[in-house]
């Protein structure tokens, strides 16, 4: 093992007390796959509350239903629990191990990256290319942004990047499916990979049984659920532009800026718009969340990756829309920078728990395969 | 809460019955005030610890499977009630629960499948997705966003009653008395169930052993005040929904979670280490019904579940862990019980069991032979350390002491004659329609039908 903390002893014993209370209730089953999954098992490991938490999509529904949620005196707060512990999971199965501690501070440790990452740009492309090229505007941007930034060093270092950020999430997830208690080759089983996906594509599981999660209070909505697939879809969208254009350079020699109407600024720019507008909508419901269901630590978490997705989002359509213009070195080298603290910190920030939550659903669906525990009628 | 305004109708108590009558009554076009004992966080009364409707359906509907007819609902009445209903009354609710799923989705109720470990109840109960609470949340929402005004905390203290007729309630809020005028009340406060005092008088010095299941704000006390007021009474104060639940549970509000399904697995003996009830009688709804009552009337009013390792993990897991021991003297000493005793009791039944082919889901032909009392199904040996025992004692979810009523919900007077403006709906009534025993799911369809009446004859009346 690395030096992954644990998660905390209290932390893991509360969050046993309160699923041993859940399955001998039971009211909360229609909900979502968490209930079920627990009434699978009749004492929780500390695998099993690691699966459960990344199981748990914080949609709140259960904890405005619990008739033990506080001041009850089983102070019964499910969300908050499995907040607590999905937290620690992240620092848990973080690889490298040491990079961990990237968790702690997390907003801030995003917040820094940004800056960090357009000052360098900036800087590098003052120092190779001069003050006077980087300010100088360009009527013919033909070219003009491997003026700046030659394409394969753009292309090198950010695949570098992306790749050892991909590793390291793989690394991670193959640590925390081990640590749940699975064999690697169930993760591959096509039937419940595919229902995954597909709880995943529908975030079937932010529904709230129906109606909506909650956010503020017991009113069900899917504005939530809504929000975070305009910002999933925003992303994938996003990633899809940069693949094309990927495939445009390399495969067919057409190289960037590309037209207005061409298929990469088409995909970035309506994925770009996803992720201004999906980050706001979920930006404006953080703010307003039930302190009982917002958990401590990863608020921070949650503000840096909320701020960061649409800072990249807008320096990009930024530097679209002033290609043409002196400040273009500027906006190249702020929608780098902010790219860049994007793929370092994929592994350790809130990107995360899309891919443990992942595993989690595909484990769910590997569990619902197998037969359920002989229980005697009530 | 504005006491200066004279409501149309005024509703006392919180739970599902009261927003049946207050969302009906305000739909009807009436000013209304929902005065609530609890503050909003407990709001709810026992229905925030329901789960279920028992529903009459003749075909399958939506989370319901097959068909149940009202003769078989009325029959599966009758029989644990022993008669003690209202022909008129229970068959009105039966029907009623046949077509009320529909308002109570349109008032944001959702409905699922039966939960794990209750599929037998397809057929009869309808679940509400998220339990009792979340149909409470519900009915607060649709309650608020129709208009009706909800005070919380607010304690009922007395009601002004003349020549039949309600005239104003006297209520307590942050420790000021106001009197609030309405055209017509509808009386929704529920049992007296937490009243530990009345619980005493009706069963003496036994209820201070009691745990109470159901909500501590049911105090009995608009019960009380109407039944001071001369309104006729329905039901016998010792009799309740009350089940054996796990000693540890909290003295009030414990709900579900604290029930014991392991009774049927094993053997139950009292603090003297003794047997007092057939174990394997019958399926979990009629023990549930009936096993509360039989502690209570042991020694002391505890009773210990013990079990061996076969049957552990074979029931639904309760939430407090069991006691553990791996031979009858060591659980005899962590039980503080008389370890002679409790090994006569454990060898006498052990050498008392007939062969037969365990199952666990039909009355199976394990048998006690010569034992008294006899274990007449599912008796296995307990004989496979580690033993596990499970403490018992008597919680009482809801009682069934009430005001009679008639198929108005009007509350009826000592003379027989209705009120013609005093409405009562739910547990407070319950009685009329269910004297004696419990069957899953019929507090619920009680409340409903009579909340729905009392709202909708509410609104008759001050309208017209």
């Amino acid at each position: 093992m690395s030096s992954a903390r644990s998660v905390a002893p209290a932390c893991l014993e509360e969050g046993r007390r309160m699923a041993s209370i859940c399955n001998a209730c039971r009211y909360c089953e229609g909900y979502c796959a968490v209930f079920p999954a627990l009434e699978r098992r009749l004492s929780f490991t500390d695998g099993d509350l690691a699966y459960l938490a990344n199981l748990c999509h914080d949609c709140g529904a259960c904890y405005y239903a619990c008739q033990y949620a506080p001041p009850h005196e089983f102070q019964l707060d499910f969300p908050k629990i499995m907040t607590q512990i999905r937290d620690a999971t992240y620092r848990q199965y973080a690889w490298p191990g040491l990079l961990a501690m990237l968790f702690e501070h997390n907003g801030l440790v995003v917040g820094l990256m940004a800056v960090a990452g357009a000052v360098d740009f900036l800087l590098g492309m003052a120092v190779f290319v001069g003050r006077q090229a980087l300010l100088s505007a360009h009527p013919d941007s033909t070219g003009a942004f491997y003026a700046l930034m030659p394409h394969a060093i753009i292309a090198w270092t950010f695949g570098a990047v992306f790749a050892l950020a991909v590793a390291a999430l793989v690394v991670a997830s193959a640590r925390f499916w081990r640590g749940i208690g699975e064999e690697p080759e169930a993760f591959l089983s096509p039937g419940p990979f595919s229902r995954a996906i597909d709880s995943a594509l529908q975030l079937e599981y932010l529904r709230g049984g129906g109606d909506g999660c909650n956010n503020r209070d017991d009113r069900p909505s899917q504005a939530r659920r809504v929000c975070h697939q305009i910002t999933v879809y925003g992303f994938l969208l996003c990633f899809a532009a940069t693949c094309v254009a990927t495939v445009y350079h390399y495969a067919l020699g057409r190289h960037a800026p590309y037209a207005f109407w061409s298929l990469p600024v088409l995909l970035g720019s309506v994925g770009g718009i996803g992720l201004l507008v999906g980050p706001a909508g979920l930006a404006w419901l953080r703010a307003r969340r039930d302190p009982a269901l917002a958990g401590g630590k990863q608020i921070g978490m949650d503000w840096g990756f909320l701020l960061l997705l649409p800072l990249v989002s807008v320096t990009g359509l930024l530097l679209l829309v002033l290609r043409e213009t002196a400040t273009m070195g500027a906006m190249l080298a702020l929608h780098l920078g902010t790219v860049m603290a994007l793929f370092i910190t994929l592994p350790y920030g809130k990107f995360v728990h899309a891919v443990y939550r992942f595993a989690a659903l595909v484990r769910y669906h590997v569990e619902r395969r197998r037969p359920l525990p002989e229980l005697g009628p009530e | 809460m504005d006491s200066s305004h004279n409501y149309d109708v005024l509703v006392l108590g919180g739970g599902n019955a009261a927003l049946c009558a207050a969302i009906n009554a305000r739909r009807a076009g009436c000013s209304v005030l929902l005065l609530e004992s609890a503050p909003k966080y407990f709001r709810g009364g026992n229905s925030r610890h329901t789960r279920n409707l028992r529903c009459m359906h003749d075909a399958p509907a939506d989370v319901l499977t097959g068909a149940y007819g009202e003769e078989e609902y009325w029959q599966d009445l009758c029989k644990v009630t022993g008669g003690q209903t209202n022909e008129e009354l229970a068959r009105m609710t039966i029907r009623h629960t046949a077509t009320c799923r529909g308002w109570m989705i349109e008032h944001g109720v959702r409905f699922q499948p039966s939960l794990g470990g209750a599929l037998h109840m397809s057929r009869t109960n309808a679940f509400f997705l998220g339990g009792g609470k979340a149909l409470i949340n519900a009915y607060y929402r649709a309650a608020e966003d129709l208009g009706v005004d909800v005070s919380y905390d607010t304690e009922v203290t007395d009601l002004k009653i003349k020549d039949g007729r309600f005239v104003s309630a006297t209520a307590a809020f942050q420790g000021d008395h106001r009197e609030i005028h309405a055209s017509t009340v509808v009386a929704a406060a529920g049992g007296f169930e937490a009243n530990l005092a009345w619980l005493t008088e009706a069963w003496g010095p036994a209820a201070d052993n009691f745990l109470i299941r159901g909500t501590p704000y049911n105090m009995g006390r608009v019960l009380r005040i109407l039944l001071d007021n001369e309104a006729k009474s329905i039901g016998d104060p010792l009799q309740g929904h009350c089940v054996a639940i796990d000693a540890r549970a909290p003295k009030f509000d414990g709900g579900i979670c604290t029930r014991v399904d392991c009774v049927s697995l094993g053997i139950v003996v009292n603090a003297q280490a003794r047997r007092f009830y057939d174990e394997g009688e019958d399926f979990w709804p009629k023990r549930y019904a009936i096993w509360g009552r039989l502690v209570a009337e042991q020694p002391n009013q505890i009773a210990y579940a013990i079990i061996d390792a076969k049957s552990m993990g074979k029931f639904i897991p309760p939430v407090f862990p069991p006691v553990k021991a791996n031979s009858v003297r060591e659980l005899a000493l962590a039980l503080q019980l008389d370890a002679h005793a409790l090994e006569a009791t454990v060898t006498q039944f052990n050498s008392a069991l007939r062969a037969g082919s365990f199952d666990h889901t039909v009355l199976d032909d394990c048998t006690t032979d010569g034992l008294q009392p006899a274990k007449t199904h599912w008796a296995r040996a307990i004989d496979t350390p580690p033993l596990f025992a499970y403490p018992l004692r008597p919680g009482i979810t809801f009682t069934y002491l009430g005001v009679a009523v008639n198929d108005r919900a009007q509350v009826l007077w000592r003379d027989d004659h209705p009120s013609p403006n005093i409405f009562a709906a739910g547990e407070i009534m319950a009685g009329n329609v269910l004297g004696r025993g419990y069957i899953a799911g019929i507090g619920m369809a009680i409340g409903t039908t009579f909340g729905h009446i009392a709202g909708t004859e509410a609104a008759r009346h001050v309208i017209g």
